[in-house]
């Protein structure tokens, strides 16, 4: 599942930004060190195949849907960590910029969430110890299920993390994690039982593929403190700016705003703000059936979300509403007027 | 499936559209690329309840693409595409989220539809940015752009490797679906057994191309080392227009200019 931009915070994205930048960086420093000048075209390739794979799907067994590869274990097994995990950032790259899932900004989510977790944890902790050389089919399909499992378990607990963290959306944490874990634990069954199939397959074709894949030490033997500890820094980072940017209500931008121009964006809000919850509660208290407050889903809605609320007013609602309806109605003219004025072909 | 392989065919209209020329199409990638990011992060930083003060990046948008002749048609079924994943995700607002904002006559709008609708606004604009960026730019430029920026070269040299086999592969993918398709029957074949054997011939395939491209690229002189040619001159006129456009981009962030058009309107 991809991340969204539409669910996302400035200060979360940022973070994630960061950490795939990083992350990024760190893989091609390592290939290019490789010195291994098959793998940029290899990776290329296989990138693109990644794509093909997508185009044809199997129908899921008691089931009836139907699934296709996601390929995150594929590229890690045939490529190694790091240049599948550039192999994978590229492939959200595209997806991101041509068929709009996730968007700039969840981009650092998504290769975080479905690149660092295969790559970085599931490959080199489970699959490598379970496989060993890939000589035994058994170990090798237990190995590749397993990895693919925790790989898309770990991505799933990712995007809730980075949603409850963003606040925009309304999802109880414990709805959306038991929401999010048991799908992605079937998906991850399907998806570690079809690369088993794709690599039995290939192993029984032309073994020396992955004898060679196997074999490449410089890319297996990835050091785990030195990624360890930069999942700490990480989380470090990440702990430390959410908490900042969690503990007043201004978010980055109009803190930042705020110490640029030197005052807040909503002006005077204290007496404004106080005055109009007094009216909403009275309003309330006029509408007895609204169940206000006393609604056991969302316990601590009502304390938390109250001081983030703008300052309504009804003079504004009302200007704002025509406000933004115009404008839109603007836009929608502009486009319009230009429509016929460059054909799309 | 459908939506991947639609998907597809509207690339071709992409690159296309990147191909034009136009005030914007002139302008420096990473300029581009900044002013989308700044966009994005604008748009998403409002607070979740805001709507009516993001209207004004619609009409930037809007603007940008009139500039630059990209049909608003085309960019507004793009969107639409992926839309649902939004709804399914911001649906669950209005249900949790009752408490009520404002009134509206006899209506009473809660929290979480105020939230929903700004939900799939803020989802509309972002999307509809990244495309209009990509049709501004073309994939290639925006590539370049970002290794500019400190991207690093391997990388660059991935992405464009990869946009350049994806058409290949994507259609030798599409034959080898079709060819399933026609040899089978009441959904047989189509098992997860058929299809690990038939990705394995795939991937095969691919491994062999990608030694033919290898062999390929030596014989043209690789010799490890990338290079890129770069043609990109970032001129005072790029920098002044894209600080002209920041400026006005955290504008509309900072002041909500539906409001103040709003008010101007009712005379209040």
């Amino acid at each position: 599942m991809h991340m969204a931009d539409a669910l996302l915070s400035p200060a979360v994205g940022g973070v994630f930004w960061a950490a795939s930048a990083g992350a990024i960086a760190f893989c091609a420093k390592r290939v290019q060190r490789s010195l291994d000048d098959r793998k940029v075209p290899l990776m290329a390739v296989l990138g693109a195949f990644i794509f093909a794979a997508q185009m044809i799907n199997f129908t899921i067994p008691a089931t009836g849907s139907s699934g296709h590869l996601g390929g995150g274990m594929i590229l890690a097994i045939l490529l190694g960590p790091s240049a599948a995990f550039l192999t994978i950032a590229s492939v959200l790259t595209v997806q991101a910029l041509f068929f709009a899932d996730g968007g700039l900004l969840a981009l650092g989510c998504n290769i975080f969430n479905l690149g660092v977790f295969p790559c970085f944890l599931a490959y080199p902790l489970i699959y490598r110890p379970i496989a060993g050389d890939g000589a035994s089919p058994l170990r090798l399909g237990l190995g590749a299920t397993l990895a693919a499992i925790v790989g898309l378990q770990l991505g799933a607990l990712g995007v809730v993390f980075e949603t409850i963290a963003s606040g925009i959306s309304e999802l109880p944490v414990n709805a959306f994690v038991w929401a999010m874990l048991p799908i992605h634990l079937a998906i991850g069954l399907v998806e570690g039982l079809v690369t088993t199939a794709v690599v039995a397959s290939v192993r029984k074709a032309r073994p020396e593929i992955l004898a060679a894949a196997a074999a490449s030490r410089p890319l297996g033997s990835l050091s785990l403190g030195r990624v360890l500890a930069g999942l700490g820094v990480a989380a470090l980072i990440t702990g430390g700016a959410l908490s900042w940017f969690a503990s007043a209500s201004p978010d980055g931008l109009e803190w930042s705003m705020a110490r640029a121009s030197g005052k807040e964006e909503l002006a005077a809000p204290e007496q404004g703000l106080h005055s109009w919850l007094a009216r909403l509660q009275e309003k309330v208290a006029i509408l007895p059936d609204y169940a206000f407050r006393t609604n056991s889903s969302t316990p601590a809605a009502g304390e938390e979300a109250t001081p983030s609320w703008p300052a309504v007013d009804a003079g504004t609602t009302a200007s704002g509403l025509v406000g933004g309806g115009l404008t839109m109605l603007l836009a929608a003219a502009l486009g319009l007027v230009f429509r016929r004025r460059t054909p799309l072909r | 499936m459908a939506r991947i392989d639609s998907a597809f065919a509207d690339l071709a209209a992409l690159d296309t559209l990147a191909a034009l020329d136009s005030p914007v199409h002139r302008l420096d990638p990473r300029v581009k690329v900044l002013t989308a990011l700044v966009f994005v992060v604008c748009v998403v930083s409002f607070d979740k309840y805001v709507l009516a003060a993001m209207a004004p990046f619609a009409l930037f948008l809007s603007l940008v693409m009139a500039v630059a002749g990209i049909p608003a048609g085309y960019v507004l079924r793009r969107v639409a595409l992926v839309a649902p994943f939004a709804m399914l995700v911001g649906l669950f607002n209005p249900l949790l989220d009752q408490q009520p904002q404002f009134f509206l006559g006899p209506i009473t709008v809660s929290g979480g539809w105020l939230s929903f609708g700004s939900i799939l606004l803020r989802f509309g604009l972002t999307v509809a940015a990244m495309l209009v960026l990509v049709a501004v730019t073309g994939f290639h430029a925006v590539c370049l752009g970002l290794e500019r920026m400190g991207m690093p070269r391997i990388f660059a040299v991935q992405l464009l490797l990869l946009y350049r086999y994806m058409f290949v592969l994507v259609e030798e993918g599409q034959r080898m679906h079709r060819a399933r398709s026609l040899r089978s029957f009441q959904g047989r074949g189509l098992g997860m057994r058929i299809f690990g054997h038939l990705i394995a011939g795939l991937l095969l395939r691919t491994l062999d191309r990608a030694q033919r491209v290898h062999m390929a690229m030596l014989c043209r002189g690789f010799d490890g080392t990338i290079r890129l040619r770069r043609d990109m001159r970032l001129t005072l006129r790029d920098l002044l227009l894209f600080l002209l456009v920041c400026l006005l981009l955290l504008a509309l962030r900072r002041y909500d200019c539906a409001q103040l058009l709003g008010r101007l309107f009712m005379g209040s």
